[in-house]
């Protein structure tokens, strides 16, 4: 079973625990600047929404990469960027439509998500539960459930 | 490891800047942040030096933690030779600054000397230029935060800046970071003022690494889970640090109308349940709490304003969403001064952010001035025009837009009480301590709290010691001295990490040891760090005494030592200082004039 990660942004503190879990993860260093999910805050800290890869079934960037770098793990379904392949060229940054690949100057590099092998270390250090990583067929799950309990009341009531 | 081993330098008067390697013997024996910055300050200038001329220094210091996976780690220090009191400052802030920092590879910045023009530093990694600041000199902080972000392209740049009230020398002046975070007591960002140093922009991208990172990792997620499951945790994220209004008000501690009372009858109003009541026109004071960076706590509040309220119906500017109330600054705008206008308190906290000043200081000093306002010493001819009566929603935040931006009336305001009190003839209306003005907590129903005030190196602070248990057990003096000394130490052991003093809610020094023994070099067991808390305790006050400071600083206003608290659990008392006080300096090893003496020195390797 392929896993996805459910993001609510309404749980997020913005604290970037999970910015620091990626970067640590994969690059062995406490560093947001690195990380492949980013927070992003609005209106003096009113919103914080945390934003990553979806891991597209037909990635734009993999459809992209003229060196075929980027490819799919049959196992966790997330698009894994070979690093002995990648050239740079950058053309996946350009193709995704989501900003979610970026150019990494310091290897030459591209860097993005790869659910950390199907243990994303930011669903693990997430403390609101913003982050969590679900059965990525019932995403939608808890969210329907928590309409079918409104309708329930309605009904009910 | 953990330490970046980096030190930058600049110096304003030569326009130039250094980048040394960081001092590790003094990193051994005082870990960071606090402690490692008093020992910088102490030995980079003289402590007579004038706190508002070049010779002053002013240091950004992180801690070994700082920047790291450890829950609260986005803390740095500000210190500096304070304005307000003549003696060390040293004030910490969370938001996302102080982790950006050491990201860009420094354990401390060390700024010198003056700028003959508005300037303010850029760092991006080893990239540091001292660049013009004519831009923004007379701007607000939320201005200086957006202009440089979109000026450098950069909106990933974090900012500590000053507001107009840190470039006129409002004496206590804060540096504002993220908005709405402050290194906020003491008048730091007036000194960063008087350098004509507008703010400090940086983006860092070299990351940190620790000592030991599987040990590491696994005692980040074994202090997490306590954090996690502790209800005092719960307390601070659901309700924020304003919970403590009601706890202050049943028990009798709240100073009101400049401490005149200690219990007062609009807290309804102003604490949390009034903070997440939906009341007229739909509207709703908090709209949702938020973390510094890498907090698990969250005990931050963001909030807003009712639209139709006096202070914004005119202003659509701030009809958005900013830093709500916590505790001191639902003191400070309210019991203290008679206000219980919730909006009216969210406003003057605005005002504060953004003009860059800390809220304890403003709200007791106006205190005073409506204890002058009240008793004839001064009249509205003095004020503006603004009658300055107790309860006064509107002179409350008119007179913070005045402070702020060095207007008026405000001008006197921003002398602070200690100096406005003496302007007028009546220092006694003055609840201040070495100069520097009392946090939300009466000291005659809790007599540790008034101990910890009179010695408190930066003058009345309560956030040096924690004696809250010991004071709500007993209302005397009997037996505080030993706790209070030992929570100083704790505490400055815990502000030496780098993380934030709230995670005590549910951490002791052995979780500090844990992280700090995995993070860092060498063997960190719970003797070292408070052994290192102690010495940084002893080394601020020989900071104080070569400024010039004495054992009659050690004291508390005669309101406090004299007048009987009039209701609540300290009913009848006061505060038992020349008790407490013998007491406190020989468990510290003092000389019965508050001098370590040599063999405790010695014991400290100071």
């Amino acid at each position: 079973m392929q896993k996805s990660l459910l993001i609510d942004p309404d749980k997020c503190t913005s604290c970037l625990q999970c910015e620091m879990a990626c970067s640590f993860e994969h690059e062995g260093a406490f560093n947001p600047a690195k990380s492949r999910i980013k927070i992003f805050e609005f209106e003096h800290g009113k919103r914080a929404i945390p934003y990553t890869c979806t891991q597209c079934a037909e990635a734009w960037c993999m459809h992209a990469c003229p060196v075929e770098a980027i490819t799919k793990n049959a196992t966790t379904g997330a698009m894994e960027v070979d690093e002995d392949i990648c050239v740079g060229c950058k053309v996946c940054t350009i193709a995704c439509p989501f900003g979610t690949v970026n150019y990494n100057q310091d290897t030459g590099k591209v860097i993005k998500c790869d659910l950390c092998g199907g243990d994303p270390q930011c669903a693990e250090a997430c403390p609101t539960g913003a982050i969590v990583y679900v059965d990525a067929d019932w995403t939608g799950y808890e969210r329907m459930k928590q309409w079918a309990v409104k309708t329930d009341s309605q009904l009910a009531g | 490891m953990s330490w970046q081993r980096k030190v930058l330098r600049v110096d304003l008067t030569k326009g130039s800047h250094a980048v040394e390697p960081l001092n590790m013997d003094w990193a051994e024996q005082y870990m960071g942040e606090r402690g490692l910055g008093t020992k910088y300050l102490m030995e980079n200038m003289d402590p007579k030096a004038d706190p508002m001329g070049p010779d002053n220094v002013l240091i950004f210091a992180t801690g070994p933690l700082t920047g790291t996976m450890a829950s609260t780690s986005g803390r740095y220090a500000v210190l500096c030779k304070g304005p307000l009191t003549g003696a060390i400052a040293c004030s910490n802030s969370g938001g996302k600054f102080g982790a950006e920092l050491k990201f860009a590879g420094y354990d401390l910045l060390i700024v010198e000397g003056r700028s003959s023009k508005p300037v303010y530093l850029h760092i991006v990694d080893d990239t540091v230029e001292i660049l013009p600041a004519d831009e923004i000199w007379g701007t607000t902080v939320w201005h200086t935060e957006a202009h440089l972000k979109a000026k450098h392209q950069n909106p990933q740049l974090k900012i500590a800046s000053i507001g107009e009230a840190g470039e006129q020398g409002v004496r206590y002046a804060c540096v504002v970071n993220d908005l709405h975070r402050a290194a906020g007591r003491s008048g730091v960002g007036a000194v960063m003022g008087s350098k004509n140093l507008k703010a400090v922009a940086c983006h860092g991208t070299v990351g940190v690494r620790v000592d030991d990172p599987k040990r590491f990792m696994a005692a980040v997620k074994e202090t997490n889970k306590l954090l996690a499951e502790s209800e005092g945790r719960k307390g601070l994220t659901e309700l924020g640090t304003n919970a403590m209004i009601d706890m202050m008000q049943e028990w009798g501690g709240l100073p009101t109308r400049n401490f005149n009372e200690v219990q007062f009858e609009g807290t309804d109003k102003i604490n949390p349940g009034a903070m997440m009541e939906t009341r007229r026109n739909g509207h709703r004071n908090l709209i949702t709490n938020k973390a510094c960076f890498g907090c698990t706590i969250a005990c931050g509040r963001i909030a807003h304003i009712d639209k139709d309220h006096f202070t914004i119906v005119n202003r659509p500017e701030y009809r958005h969403a900013s830093g709500g109330l916590e505790y001191e600054t639902a003191y400070a705008f309210g019991p203290v001064v008679g206000v219980d206008d919730i909006d009216a308190l969210t406003f003057a906290g605005y005002m504060m952010n953004e003009h860059g000043m800390d809220p304890i200081s403003f709200g007791a000093t106006l205190a005073a001035a409506m204890e002058l306002y009240e008793t004839g010493a001064i009249t509205i001819d003095d004020t503006d025009g603004v009658p300055l009566n107790f309860g006064n929603a509107e002179a409350l935040t008119v007179m913070a837009e005045k402070t702020g931006k060095g207007e008026g009336f405000g001008k006197v305001l921003g002398l602070g009480s200690k100096l406005m009190c003496e302007k007028y003839g009546h220092p006694e209306f003055s609840m201040t301590v070495k100069g520097q003005e009392f946090a939300g907590y009466d000291s005659r129903a809790l007599q540790g709290m008034g101990l910890g005030y009179a010695t408190s190196n930066r003058g009345a602070c309560h956030l040096k010691h924690d004696v809250f248990g010991e004071d709500m057990e007993d209302v005397s003096g009997n037996g505080k001295a030993k706790p209070v000394k030992e929570s100083q130490d704790r505490v400055a052991a815990v502000d030496s990490t780098g993380l934030c003093l709230f995670t005590t809610a549910a951490w002791g020094i052995p979780e500090f040891a844990k992280l700090v023994d995995a993070a860092c070099e060498g063997d960190w067991d719970e003797a070292r760090l408070l052994e290192s808390g102690e010495r940084t305790w002893n080394l601020e006050r020989q900071f104080n005494l070569a400024a010039g400071l004495t054992k009659a600083d050690d004291t508390l206003p005669k309101r406090m030592l004299d007048v009987p608290a009039p209701s609540g659990n300290g009913k009848g008392k006061v505060n038992e200082l020349g008790k407490m006080l013998p007491e406190y300096y020989a468990e510290r090893g003092w000389t019965p004039d508050g001098v370590p003496t040599n063999e405790t020195l010695a014991r400290l390797g100071l």
